[in-house]
């Protein structure tokens, strides 16, 4: 086995003091800042990515691995204390887990969050270590029409399967094509929709977009709404399980990454799908099946390990193919881009060093997530206490601190504030924020592969799906495209009754 | 594709807003795709102007066809959440106030240096969200602001303007 060599190398990179330090504290920052109420996992890796300017590639990686899965910890945290889901995967969480810690046993759900978190990024991460090698090995040979047929399905995905309208779902997606367009193009070099201006000239960096429509968009958005007198968080004590718990939670935390990692290793995955399945599973396989919607514990563990494993499933396609799924794998591609590294097929052969140590550390952050939280969750819920003046005033700060760090220029500060006004208005009016942030991210990288294939094929459509993989992917994209039509058709046809 | 939330007359018509948006939006890149030059240095069937064309003409097409949904009564859904209270009126006066504070971070970065202007944006954001703590507000502030520059500045090695107040030390 190949990669089980690499993989022992990738420990020998992860385990280094300095390493072990910087995925500690990565862990511990990204707990920190995805307990807070209303920021989801994306926001804290974005509001974070600035931390790890100054490092070199390995080790801002290694603490990257850290802050992704504590900021996915901390999302859960939220949810169950609060019942509010930090993003969309935390949902399914927040319907048994807040009762629970209602009815006094959020102690049990924290625990079964922790521990489903770690089987699920265990599980998944072995999952990354078999099949991303072997994507990776066959992805060299795909060509550009296939990757064009890829990043179609990919952003036909995010639009049409996720989210209630999907006419709302294409105006964001163009709304990020079009910041996706702005600056010199690659192949030609002319300026597109720059203004003449010079600032404008290299493009808007994909933090700032992601931070703007993330963080500021948000704030504005709250300030403008802020609701006054909330109801506290649930105090809660260490986390722990007894024996019966123990007992209901063991398979729930097994089956859930069956169905979390496959959704997630998927271009048109996401957590939603997963976790909701998982909820669905559980409810059918209980024992306690009447304890569901008044705090079972197998609707928190399974789930949660659902979503953990189909996070570690996006990060296949991530690495790979260069292809994000989720609001947080495009922030870790906007990472690798920082460092000039491109995420694809040939990543494996040319930064083996720099992927098999992320890979490790995956597996570092995941014990260190569970060794730190467990012990550290009462005070972690005492976070969620902050005033929310002072809450909203810190994501601003460290937000245009990030935009400013970025080139350290002070017209990205005008940008960032422009495209957070958009993102208000994106959120007041129901248009979602992913397929704008897949948009700036795909779009250039998917117009580059349209034209490659175009030029291979002298200029005729039929270079498009030329290979029996692009014809098949544009199938699936053509099912997920008349699906609901034919649904809708089908359900007029046949009266209720 | 239509989701009511109990929304009044006025919201009917401000959604129209975003169609406008996405109509002005999409002929920004129609205008400015056309006005690229394409006699030179083109490589390849397809020149820079194609996908901006295809996304311009796609905006403008999503532009009518979301009127068509806002004007049979379809609702884009707004974001809820634990702060947010959607059934209170929009707040301008703090979307305003908070707006300043930001902005005047970027106003002042350049002059006075991150630390000032950094204090300044998050007592102002504190200020605008409802914070009235006149002594503990600008106090958080200032720690903030300074244990953040030393942080990136000193220890991360990312840089931060540090103004005339830094080079005091």
């Amino acid at each position: 086995m190949d990669s089980l060599t690499q993989l022992i190398d990738g420990f020998g990179t992860a385990l280094t003091p300095t390493h072990l330090l910087l995925a500690a504290v990565g862990v511990l920052l990204g707990t920190f800042i995805g307990v807070l109420p209303g920021i989801g996992p994306a926001m804290a890796v974005a509001l974070l990515l600035p931390v790890t300017y100054g490092l070199d590639p390995t080790a801002a990686f290694i603490m990257f691995a850290g802050i992704y899965y504590g900021g996915m910890f901390g999302g859960s945290t939220t949810s169950i204390l609060l019942n509010t889901p930090g993003e969309s995967a935390a949902v399914v969480t927040a319907i048994e887990g807040n009762k629970m810690a209602k009815s006094g046993r959020g102690s049990q759900a924290l625990a079964a969050a922790a521990i489903g978190h770690f089987a699920g990024a265990m599980i998944g991460t072995v999952g990354i270590v078999v099949l991303a090698p072997f994507i990776a090995a066959h992805a060299v040979d795909i060509g550009a029409p296939d990757y064009f047929a890829i990043m179609i399905l990919a952003f036909i995905g995010v639009t049409s399967v996720l989210g209630a309208s999907r006419i709302r779902g294409f105006a964001s997606l163009l709304i990020g094509l079009s910041i996706g367009l702005i600056g010199l193009d690659e192949m030609t070099g002319q300026s597109r929709l720059t203004f003449g201006s010079l600032e404008l000239a290299d493009g808007i960096d994909v933090v700032i977009v992601a931070v703007g429509l993330f963080a500021v968009g948000e704030s504005l958005w709250i300030a403008s709404r802020l609701r006054h007198g909330n109801d506290g968080p649930i105090p809660v004590g260490r986390p722990w399980l007894g024996r019966d718990d123990l007992k209901r939670t063991w398979k729930p935390w097994l089956r859930g990454p069956v169905i979390g990692f496959p959704f997630g290793a998927i271009p048109a995955g996401g957590a939603e799908i997963p976790t909701f399945l998982s909820y669905v599973a559980e409810k059918k396989l209980s024992k306690h099946r009447d304890e569901f919607g008044s705090g079972a514990i197998e609707g928190v563990a399974g789930p949660e390990s659902a979503a953990s494993a189909s996070a570690s499933g996006t990060l296949v396609t991530m690495l790979t193919l260069g292809l994000p799924t989720t609001a947080t794998a495009a922030v870790m591609l906007a990472a690798f881009q920082q460092y000039g590294i491109q995420p694809g097929p040939l990543l494996f052969e040319r930064e083996a060093d720099l992927v098999w140590g992320l890979i490790a550390s995956l597996f570092v952050g995941t014990v260190l997530l569970l060794v730190l939280n467990l012990p550290l969750a009462p005070v972690w819920a005492k976070l969620l206490k902050i005033p929310r003046p002072y809450l909203y005033a810190g994501i601003l700060f460290f937000a245009s601190v990030g935009a400013y760090a970025v080139s350290g220029q002070v017209v990205d500060l005008i940008v960032l504030f422009v495209i957070g006004v958009l993102g208000f208005a994106m959120r007041r009016y129901g248009l979602p924020i992913l397929p704008a942030v897949i948009g700036v991210i795909l779009g250039p990288a998917a117009e580059q592969q349209m034209r490659r294939a175009l030029q291979i094929s002298d200029g005729s459509l039929t270079g498009l799906v030329n290979t029996t993989f692009s014809v098949v992917v544009y199938a699936i994209v053509v099912v997920i495209l008349v699906w609901p039509l034919v649904r809708r058709f089908t359900r007029s046809r046949q009266p209720v009754g | 594709m239509t989701e009511t939330t109990g929304t009044t007359e006025k919201k009917d018509r401000s959604e129209l807003g975003i169609c406008a948006l996405l109509a002005v939006l999409g002929v920004l890149v129609l205008v400015d795709a056309i006005n690229i030059p394409t006699d030179f240095a083109q490589r390849g069937p397809v020149g820079p102007k194609a996908v901006p064309v295809v996304v311009g003409v796609l905006l403008l097409v999503v532009a009518v066809l979301l009127a068509r949904d806002v004007l049979r009564g379809g609702r884009g859904e707004a974001e809820g959440g634990e702060d947010v209270d959607l059934s209170a009126p929009s707040d301008w006066r703090t979307v305003l106030l908070l707006s300043a504070a930001f902005l005047a971070n970027a106003a002042l970065i350049g002059v006075v240096g991150f630390p000032i202007s950094g204090a300044v944006l998050f007592w102002g954001a504190a200020y605008a969200l409802g914070s009235r703590a006149f002594v503990r507000d600008p106090l958080i502030a200032a720690g903030m602001s300074i244990v953040t520059f030393v942080l990136f500045n000193n220890l991360l090695g990312v840089p931060l303007p540090g103004g005339p107040l830094m080079e005091v030390f």
